[in-house]
Formats: C-alpha cells, structure tokens, sequence
C-alpha cells in the first residue's frame, strides 16, 4: 500500500467546490495506488510510433539496424512510456471514475527518470500512485500528480510523473 | 543514426544540440499519433468533441512535441546516456502549428561518478510562442 504520498496536501476544501457531488475528494485521493497493470510492448506499436513521430533513426524501427546497433530488439523510445498505461481499453477510467470530464483535462507537466533500457518483446508492469492534488482558483483549476513506477520483471525501468490540470468551467474564480 | 555518445570534453555550457524541425503538424499527424502513442483522448481527434468543449479546433498531444524532443536528444545522443526527461506544457500546439525543437547545455556536473550535462529544452512555434519547456540530464562519455 502507500506509503511515499505526501502527507500536506495544499488543498483549499475541495469538498466544498463549486460543482457539488461529482467533485471529487482531492485531498483524500492522495496515496491512492491503482493495481498494476502489465503491458507486453509490441514491435509494430514501436514502428507505428516511430512513423507518427517522425522518427528516422532505423533502430526504432529496423530490427537489423537494432541489431547492429547492440540492442537486442527494437527499442522503447523515450516518451512511449507515457502511452503504455493508456493503451488498454479503460484508458481514462480512473480519471472518469473521478467525475472528470475528459474534455476539461490538460496535461501540464510529465517527467521520466530512466533506470534501465526496455525493448520490444518486454513485458512491462505500471504501478500507478496519485501523489499530489491540489486547487488553484477557487477550484477553478484542479490539479492531480500521479507517478507511475514502471519494472520489468522486479528491474525498475524508469519512473514517470505527470501533473494533470483539470478545468472547471463552472468554478468561479 | 544514432551517434556516438558526447564525450566530457567535447560538451560545454552553451553548447546548442542540432534543433529539430519537424513539419508542419497536420490533422493527420494527430490520427495517427493518437494511434500510435495510445492517447485516444478525443479532444486531440475529433471536431465534435472540441467544439463541444467551446473550442475552436482540435489541438495536438503534448507529448507529440514532447517526442519531438526526445528525437532530438537521441539524434545527440545514444538513448542509454539520457538518465531524465521533463517536460512543463506551456501553450496548446493548433493544427498546422510548425514547432522548432533547441536545446542548450546549461551545467555540467558529476553524479553518481559520471560526467552529465544538464540541457534545456524548448519547442518553439512559427510565431514564437513557446508551447513546451524542459529539461533534460544526458550522461556524457
């Protein structure tokens, strides 16, 4: 269970917003850890992403080249972690779940902290964790940390954090 | 290709990597974009699903700029040497927005008993509007 969350959350009564019941208790989703998930990436998602990011460089996307290059299959570029816990079919529910609607979602912030490489074939397992969440403007602005931790088979292969502002159009400010 | 890793002497504070200047991001970029990193998020893809959230246009995925950063720091570098990447979303990207992918070195230190330079990110629009900005720690040598 958690146990790293921040125990001050600057929340400014999220239970008293603006929009009534469908907001949710951001000071009590902190610490809330989701079940992992296990993701097996795919080569041809790896060459799909490589195309839609223009990425020429043919170890993306060239097994040979990867070869050649010393991997050991077609590596997972830097960013594709991001999308890795979103490519199920319940990508959004947790967000959702929360009441939020996803149009009223931006992304503000998204780190990566690299641990190890991870290639094609490699069964990944995402541990998400809300960290943080927190009011700006009178609830106006919600915003929501969540970390991920990323392994493959108990080796840490980067961790990800990433600031999700959601905007209540109805929030008076 | 992928280059050789920088080595400690080579790299300076100031030191500029190679911009990236993808083009112009269409309506088809985002499709497939969407597709290929996984964000299905349909305020990215459909007309409808904009306008209903009083917008004018769909507008692209952060992370596609943020792509467009790390190809630019594994164009300088071999992708094992990049221990962080941060990336603080500024302005949204419109359609047809052309963004300019700089990076500059900012620090050089040791850490861990490596060589790293700190390098600061910025994606740029035609018009100048800065629509990214980030950081990144590269291991040198």
């Amino acid at each position: 269970m958690p146990t790293d969350a921040p125990t001050e959350v600057p929340t400014t009564g999220a239970t008293g917003g603006a929009t009534g019941g469908a907001v949710p208790d951001l000071a009590g989703m902190v610490g809330t850890e989701f079940d992992p998930t296990t993701v097996l990436v795919e080569r041809g998602q790896l060459r799909f992403f490589a195309r839609a990011t223009g990425q020429d460089d043919p170890i993306y996307h060239d097994l040979n080249a990867a070869h050649a290059a010393g991997h050991r299959d077609l590596p997972v570029p830097p960013t594709f972690l991001f999308g890795l816990g979103l490519a199920q079919p319940d990508t959004f529910d947790w967000l959702t779940d929360l009441g939020i609607d996803l149009r009223h979602l931006l992304h503000g912030e998204q780190s990566f902290t690299y641990h190890a490489m991870a290639y094609a074939g490699d069964t990944l397992t995402l541990t998400p964790t809300i960290t943080d969440a927190y009011e700006k403007k009178n609830g106006a602005l919600r915003f929501i940390t969540r970390r991920i931790q990323v392994d493959r088979e108990g080796t840490a292969i980067a961790t990800l954090e990433e600031v999700i502002i959601v905007r209540d159009p109805k929030a008076r400010s | 290709m992928t280059p050789p890793p920088p080595q400690p002497g080579t790299v300076q504070v100031g030191t500029r990597l190679p911009d990236l200047a993808p083009a112009p991001i269409s309506r088809t970029t985002l499709a497939l974009f969407a597709g290929a990193s996984g964000d299905h998020n349909p305020i990215h893809i459909d007309l409808d699903v904009a306008r209903s959230a009083g917008l004018d246009d769909v507008f692209a995925h952060g992370m596609l700029s943020a792509a467009y950063l790390a190809r630019m720091l594994t164009d300088w570098v071999p992708q094992s040497q990049i221990r962080s990447l941060r990336v603080r979303f500024a302005a949204i990207t419109p359609v047809h927005g052309q963004p300019t992918c700089t990076g500059e070195v900012t620090a050089l230190e040791e850490v861990d008993g490596e060589s790293r330079a700190r390098v600061a990110l910025r994606v740029t629009l035609a018009d100048g509007t800065v629509t990214l900005h980030g950081e990144a720690v590269v291991a040198l040598g």
